[in-house]
């Protein structure tokens, strides 16, 4: 009836386990009691999780990604403390949680903070860059964002029933297959990446088709603002690349369940094949991660450098190159498979090649900021500190793209470093300033600057601290996942590495304050204007937050920065002479239900409950089925609604509240007409 | 005590503290004797002059981005009355070409730099002496080394020893997960993949002791797959061939399978003889042929058990 399933799985066992079951199980409980006595169950089921609104949908995916940002880290704090004592001892963490946790770190922060913390901003902001109403797929939208939930579930829930995968965020076979790894951890890990990575890929899906067909009159391609540019980009990677991913999964899958020979030692199995196949997803999702907070950079370093936005069209054939290139490259994953000299020495300039693009796009922001003048808004200070560290993994990136090298580094802590030091500048410092930036979007309030300034702080001096350590361990020999070492050169360093993490710690309590601080002071940082940064760009034309339908209408382009040009020509809020009916999707409960199979399919799956995968299986086909037969979906906003909501909005903005534009007003004979240099 | 007089209390306290730490603990501390920073053979040589070269090349690079970063951010402040505004400038054909065309040429640079240096320092290639290059086969277990010596007829366990004065040729597979072999101050890593032969040349300049390790995850004992590689000089070596060849038990097939369950930290241990053809048997175990085996240790070999 419960397959595997007995009461042995719930963790009695060890303290720290069982530390973690309670931490995630009453974190649940908390807020679910939480959410009871605010008695907001009903509000949170129709206003938020059966929405369709891609503004919303956004929010919760940030939301998600903060929360797991939350676990990822608490990991990532353990294995710095596990490795700062385990000097020729045990430490606190026997091998196997020290594994469980280093596997859970990388899968959770890779899955479920990064995609969910990028998909977010995308959801909430590309449509309004492009004067949409709307994504293409609305309901798509919902149940990518809910597979992606299911999928951070079964991450969660292996806490407390089962353990989770012993095999790293890779999960190279054979260690991960059936023979080396009976238990559930692996299956936990496979089927969270199978779900998420279904609605990863309907969400790739669903963004090129939004913009392709549904940018506003004048937007040509050549003027999207460059966030949308990288989400056009990753949104094709993610369709090429994931089902990689999903198929590799699903193979080392049947291998563990079936027992098929894939990936096995013997039998004809072939454990590189998976390698080649999970890079080949891998190394795209690195750019998938990074581009997207390029986007941001882009944006944002034009806004606080009150200036246009340097060397576009580099920027956007610098992000097609990246994106091009992304897929040629996976090799150097694995130099040391003993491949030909041939074979690694054209991955590695294949991969020295993508380095190109990179740097311009790093000089082109630094001439953004050439002559400009530059506001050290948060979201800014994190994309200089973006800036200057990016390009120390930029230099150890390449010195790993050269095969000798690889060599000695590969495995080591000097390769932790390395990828750390793309990502954490590369992609998450992107991420804090895009929720630094567009957080009034969202909620109609400015974030508190002081405690994001301090935020930044304590993040790039823990991440200093954290990193520049490993580097120099990896010079001294220290391999990566070690639960504990008998050098005693190496301790001091991972001393050093525990007190980063302890200052990254303090760094996510900065954002937390910060959030608290600001939702608590929320009236005296309201955005009246939708644009409290003198913006430049399509979103700021929108309300804070915007209506349901974002644009009452649809607004017509004639530059890149579409909106600086409507304030720069007086037409930016105007009421129009007359509204339309706006048709919109309505509300669907089938997005959460379909997360919800999905995650019992999964488990099921996990503990070998055939009858409720099937029946879960079954139910999903189900859901689909209603949908699709479900002629009514929409619903119309009355012209007369949407001239209140609009009336409301324009009628609360005063002169006062608007930006002084006359150091942009273009002088000479030029003015009147669109600069040479536009599009 | 509010919030944020607790939190600004904690972060000094914090930064006093890793302050105090950074400089205790960090001023050269082991840093003399890092492998890769100071290899003991020329391939290991070579690898880390490749990587100071790569370095100091891309710093042409990447030292004015930096720079040049700090000194824009810091002149072109909003409150800085002297600098220029420009809000409006957003191409320029010169810039666009310096900043296309100096990383091309630096990626060039490098790119040749890839292809002969990869060529030059496969792992693959025999490395040329006047002296036979000394033969040996690693096969990873959990969690240790099995060393095979053909020319010796010998093995040990979590030990090499070699003479100082000849290249050293590891043939590497494994018999349990992926692993992959390394000692770092000789030079680079391959992997170990059951039923797959992968190939290592080391060279030492002197005889010495070295550290090798197992580099990739492979479970719980992983932490503790570490060997010394002896290099020696050719008294010692004869000298610990007699003492291998005289003291040890014979790893024919059965002591094999002993051998190969799981076990962590295994002490050092020294075989007389093995089992013939023993490193083309456990290539042959994951092979997708079944018998009839040769012989009764092929199929005790292959098939795991008697």
């Amino acid at each position: 009836m419960l397959g595997r399933l007995t009461i042995e799985a719930i963790p009695l066992y060890s303290w720290v386990a069982m530390g973690g079951a309670a931490v995630t199980v009453g974190g649940g409980i908390a807020v679910f009691l939480l959410i009871t006595y605010l008695r907001a169950w009903k509000v949170l089921w129709t206003d938020w999780l059966t929405s369709l609104d891609h503004k919303k949908i956004g929010i919760m995916y940030v939301v998600l990604a903060l929360v797991m940002l939350v676990r990822g880290f608490i990991d990532a704090l353990m294995m710095r403390a596990q490795q700062a004592i385990a000097l020729n001892n045990e430490g606190y963490l026997p091998p196997e949680h020290f594994e469980q946790i280093f596997s859970s770190h990388g899968t959770i922060m890779i899955f479920f903070v990064a995609m969910p913390f990028l998909t977010g901003l995308i959801n909430i902001i590309v449509p309004q860059q492009i004067g949409a109403r709307d994504v293409a797929f609305p309901f798509l939208n919902s149940v990518s964002l809910f597979l992606t939930a299911a999928g951070a579930g079964l991450v969660l829930i292996s806490l407390a029933i089962g353990k989770f995968s012993t095999a790293g965020w890779t999960g190279y076979p054979p260690y991960s297959g059936i023979d080396y790894n009976p238990g559930v951890g692996v299956d936990y890990w496979l089927w969270a990446l199978i779900v998420s990575g279904v609605g990863s890929t309907a969400s790739g899906i669903n963004f090129i088709v939004t913009i392709v067909k549904n940018r506003c009159p004048g937007m040509t391609y050549m003027r999207m603002p460059m966030f949308t540019w990288t989400t056009l980009c990753i949104s094709i990677l993610i369709a090429f690349a994931f089902p990689a991913l999903t198929v590799v999964a699903a193979q080392l899958a049947l291998d563990r369940t079936l027992g098929f020979h894939f990936f096995t030692n013997g039998d004809g199995g072939n454990m590189m094949l998976f390698a080649n196949l999970l890079w080949i997803w891998g190394h795209p999702e690195v750019y998938i991660l990074i581009l997207p907070a390029f986007g941001i950079f882009s944006e944002v370093v034009a806004t606080f450098s009150r200036k246009r936005l340097f060397g576009y069209k580099s920027l956007v054939y610098a992000t097609a190159c990246i994106a091009i290139l992304s897929f040629t490259v996976w090799l150097h994953h694995f130099f040391t498979m003993g491949s030909s000299a041939n074979v690694n020495a054209v991955f590695g300039i294949a991969t020295m090649i993508i380095a190109v693009p990179t740097g311009v796009k790093i000089f082109d922001w630094m001439f953004t900021m050439y002559r400009g003048r530059i506001e050290f808004h948060p979201s800014m200070v994190f994309t200089i500190g973006f800036m200057v560290t990016f390009v120390i993994g930029g230099v150890t990136g390449v010195l790993l793209a050269l095969p000798p090298a690889d060599y000695l580094m590969h495995n080591s802590t000097f390769l932790v470093a390395h990828f750390h030091n793309m990502l954490i500048p590369g992609a998450l410092f992107g991420y804090f300033a895009g929720l630094n930036y567009w957080f009034p979007k969202a909620f109609g309030f400015k974030l508190d600057a002081k405690w994001g300034i301090r935020s930044f702080w304590f993040w790039i001096i823990g991440f200093y601290l954290a990193f520049m350590p490993l580097y120099v361990l990896g010079f001294m020999g220290m391999s990566r996942r070690m639960e504990h070492y008998a050098d005693p050169n190496w301790q001091p360093y991972l001393i050093v590495a525990a007190l980063g993490a302890v200052c990254v710690l303090l760094g996510i309590v900065c954002i937390a304050i910060q959030l608290y601080v600001s939702a608590k002071n929320w009236g005296s940082a309201r955005d009246l204007t939708g644009d409290p940064w003198n913006g430049r760009t399509l979103e700021w034309a929108t309300a804070s937050p915007a209506a349901p339908y974002n644009f009452a209408i649809v607004p017509t382009v004639r530059d890149i920065d579409a909106f600086h040009d409507m304030k720069l020509g007086g037409t930016a809020y105007q009421p129009a002479a007359a509204y339309e009916d706006i048709v919109m999707p309505k509300s669907s409960g089938l997005g959460p239900v379909l997360g919800a199979l999905s995650f019992a399919l999964g488990f099921a799956m996990v503990w070998y409950i055939w009858w409720l995968a099937a029946l879960a299986f079954v139910l999903a086909l189900v859901c689909v089925g209603i949908r699709a037969c479900d002629d009514e979906s929409e619903f119309i906003i009355p012209a007369a609604e949407v001239a209140r909501i609009e009336g409301a909005h324009l009628g609360q903005i005063t002169s006062a509240d608007m930006h002084d534009m006359r150091d942009f007003q273009p002088v000479g004979p030029a003015s009147g007409a669109p600069l040479p240099g536009r599009a | 005590m509010n919030i944020p007089q607790f939190f600004r209390l904690t972060v000094k306290r914090i930064w006093i503290a890793g302050v105090l730490g950074m400089c205790l603990l960090l001023p050269g501390c082991g840093l003399s004797d890092a492998p890769v920073l100071h290899p003991k053979g020329p391939i290991a040589l070579a690898e880390r002059d490749l990587l100071f070269t790569a370095f100091w090349i891309m710093m042409i690079v990447a030292i004015p981005a930096i720079v040049l970063t700090l000194f824009f951010v810091w002149r072109y402040r909003s409150g800085s009355k002297k600098a220029a505004y420009a809000p409006e400038w957003d191409s320029s054909w010169k810039v666009e070409t310096v900043v296309w065309l100096v990383p091309a040429a630096i990626i060039v640079v490098l790119g040749t730099l890839v292809w002969q240096s990869t060529h030059k320092l496969d792992p693959y290639r025999e490395i040329a002496s006047d002296k036979p290059a000394f033969k040996v086969q690693a096969i990873a277990l959990d969690w240790k080394w099995l060393f095979l010596y053909p020319e010796l007829g010998v093995a040990s366990v979590n030990e090499l020893s070699f003479p100082a004065d000849r290249p050293l040729s590891i043939e590497i597979t494994s018999d349990t997960v992926m692993n992959s072999l390394m000692i770092p101050a000789l030079g680079g890593q391959i992997y170990a993949m059951a039923g797959m032969r992968s190939e290592l040349n080391l060279l030492a300049d002197d005889p010495g002791v070295f550290m090798g390790r197992n580099t990739m995850y492979s479970g719980d004992g992983f932490p503790d797959q570490h060997f010394k590689a002896h290099a020696m000089s050719e008294a010692d070596f004869t000298a610990w061939k007699a003492k291998v060849s005289g003291e040890g038990t014979s790893l024919d097939a059965e002591t094999y399978l002993e051998l190969h369950k799981q076990s962590i930290a295994n002490p050092v241990a020294y075989y007389s003889s093995f089992e013939t053809d023993l490193f083309k048997l456990i290539l042959r175990k994951y092979a997708p042929i079944v018998g009839p085996y040769e012989s009764e240790a092929a199929e005790l070999i292959c098939r795991g058990a008697a």
